[in-house]
């Protein structure tokens, strides 16, 4: 295992340095630069900020440059915000996406694997039914159309909950932002759960199980509950990407302070190294993430060896 | 025997009818059929009956309730909702099927190239494919769009060309049992080159799979435009695509909510009904599903 751990971890690195070249190499491909503006600057101040920036060098120098800071952890100063570096930003943005996204990613698990299981178990019910056609629904209705229903909902109609903003450690404002951004992937994991169920609910160990008279709860969390949730763990590493993502919406909707705000803004000013930054960064978080779902996997699944 | 029955020879079944008859079975799959039929049918007669067109503002019917003659009522400008509705769902059918095609295109060379070459230029091209499942690749199609402008073929381009690898995948996965079958090799007797023996011998016998694949790329596809459009990436107004309808409608819940919900629900349905053709066809193509 330990063998297998390194051997990705090294592959990790190849993969990031293509992130951010490939980044890098967009970013400058482009006309325009951070630096423009409607005003009209004066060319000997535009030269000085050019050279406090580096942006006077030749491209090949600002990129070594750039991958030898990156190579250190140092993701250089953002050119919007002035006198703030890309780490700040960062460190000051972060908390607030890795607490919706894992409460996000921990309720779709929990709800999803719940009514998957329920659905399997009444198959052909109302049971079933039901939650289905929700979650025909929750993968078809996208984050900016339940946000906003939400917000109508929750917060103008009933006054039970804030329609936004963000205050570190207060659950109220959590809840509207994790459930939006939990719905699809709560269905996605039920329609998924519910056909691994299905499955393995008929397979001949568990008929077993329940021959020799252990009632049907001990069934489930026993025997039933790894080999269903397995496809689930498979399932976490894109889930985990396309939360980080999403979380890009569910800030502009409920108005939080998480990257996904910095990155648009920057993105549209031509911030060069606070996109370059956050896109490094989620890819390394999306290849942590996908590590870690291979080994929950091969735990969950005794007859999966980790292999490179 | 009889004399008539044994003169004839017992009809074959070709594979499609036998997926047609499969599919037939299965009601909430031609139901969706139907219904996205029905849209694509609306979405080019509505705009060419209506009065109305989608461009031009109305100062003295803003914010009209749907009624007569706007039947789903105007917006802030007063336009037809209906008719931008319409328009919005001819932007984004032609967003998704284009865009899965491009994907198809790509995914189907990549999978079968490196599925029929085998060895190291198999292990190298699907090494480069694992690498990029891990890029981001929602940022980057957003500093795309930011970067190039809003131009409506890169929103296409852009968005096929980050959706092949799931078909790349299985199309290999399929390359490598169809190798070992014995009309491929029947054809490498004869001499057939590579580049024909994919595209004459190996891509007709993956096309179930590939259609399959395809009708669900389509609904990923339109809600990726859609996502696009709400973060003002997407398709240049006055012209509208269904994502930028809901995210106008978003800004104006609490005062007009029919606006939101109304192109909501054709984005809803669009989306499922492909999803639902998806898993139908699924079941009637999908070899590995045959019992």
């Amino acid at each position: 295992m330990w063998r297998f751990l390194a051997q990705r971890l090294l592959t990790a690195v190849p993969t990031l340095i293509i992130i951010a070249t490939l980044a890098f190499a967009l970013l400058h491909a482009t006309p325009g630069g951070p630096f423009d503006s409607a005003k009209r600057i004066p060319p000997e101040i535009e030269r000085s900020i050019e050279a406090q920036y580096h942006l006077d060098e030749p491209l090949w120098r600002q990129y070594l440059r750039y991958m030898g800071n990156l190579a250190r952890g140092d993701l250089g100063p953002s050119y919007q915000y002035r006198d703030t570096s890309v780490n700040e930003l960062i460190r000051a943005g972060l908390p607030v996406d890795a607490t919706v996204g894992t409460c996000a990613l921990l309720l779709a698990l929990l709800l999803g694997s719940l009514f998957g299981i329920v659905a399997a178990l009444r198959r052909d019910t109302s049971w079933d039914y039901v939650p289905m056609l929700f979650a025909s629904l929750g993968i078809a209705l996208p984050a900016f159309v339940v946000g906003p229903l939400l917000i109508l909902v929750f917060a103008v109609t009933l006054h039970w909950l804030p329609s936004g903003d963000w205050r570190a450690g207060s659950v109220r404002y959590l809840i509207l932002p994790v459930v939006a951004l939990a719905l699809p992937y709560t269905a996605y994991i039920a329609r998924m759960v519910r056909g691994a169920a299905l499955e393995v609910l008929a397979s001949p160990f568990i008929r077993t199980a329940r021959a020799k008279g252990l009632p049907l709860g001990t069934v489930i969390l026993r025997h039933a509950l790894r080999p269903i949730l397995s496809p689930v763990v498979s399932f976490i590493g894109p889930a985990f990407a396309g939360v980080l993502t999403g979380s890009i919406i569910i800030e502009s909707v409920f108005g939080l302070p998480g990257i996904g705000r910095y990155f648009l803004t920057g993105a549209i000013n031509r911030d060069y190294t606070l996109v370059v930054g956050i896109t490094v960064l989620y890819g390394a978080l999306i290849i942590v993430c996908n590590l870690l779902a291979d080994l929950c996997y091969a735990w969950l699944d005794p007859r999966v060896r980790l292999r490179s | 025997m009889s004399g008539a029955a044994a003169g004839r020879l017992p009809e074959g079944e070709s594979p499609w009818r036998r997926a047609w008859l499969r599919l037939r079975r299965r009601p909430a799959a031609l139901a969706a059929l139907a219904v996205l039929g029905a849209v694509a049918l609306l979405c080019v007669l509505v705009p060419l009956a209506s009065p109305f067109d989608y461009a031009t503002p109305d100062w003295d019917a803003l914010y009209r309730a749907p009624g007569w003659p706007h039947l789903l009522g105007t917006d802030d400008l007063g336009r037809d909702l209906l008719v931008r509705v319409m328009w919005g769902c001819r932007v984004s059918l032609l967003i998704g099927i284009t865009a899965s095609l491009v994907s198809v295109v790509i995914g189907v060379t990549w999978g079968a190239a490196a599925g029929y070459a085998g060895g190291v230029v198999d292990s190298l091209m699907m090494r480069f494919v694992d690498i990029l499942y891990t890029v981001p690749f929602i940022p980057l199609v957003i500093v795309l769009t930011v970067l190039f402008g809003r131009s409506f073929l890169l929103v296409f381009v852009a968005i096929g060309a980050v959706s092949w690898l799931d078909i790349a995948r299985i199309v290999r996965g399929q390359t490598l049992s169809l190798k070992s079958r014995e009309f491929i090799a029947a054809a490498r007797a004869l001499g057939v080159p590579a580049p024909t023996m994919i595209v004459r011998h190996l891509v007709p016998n993956l096309l179930g799979l590939v259609l399959i694949y395809a009708t669900l790329t389509i609904p990923a596809v339109i809600l990726f435009e859609a996502f696009l459009s709400f973060l003002g990436l997407g398709v240049h107004a006055p012209l509208a695509s269904l994502g930028t309808l809901v995210s106008d409608g978003a800004s104006e819940l609490q005062s007009h909510p029919y606006l939101l919900v109304i192109p909501s629900i054709f984005l809803t349905l669009i989306v499922c009904c492909f999803s639902y053709l998806g898993d139908g066809l699924r079941d009637a193509l999908d070899p590995r599903e045959q019992r």
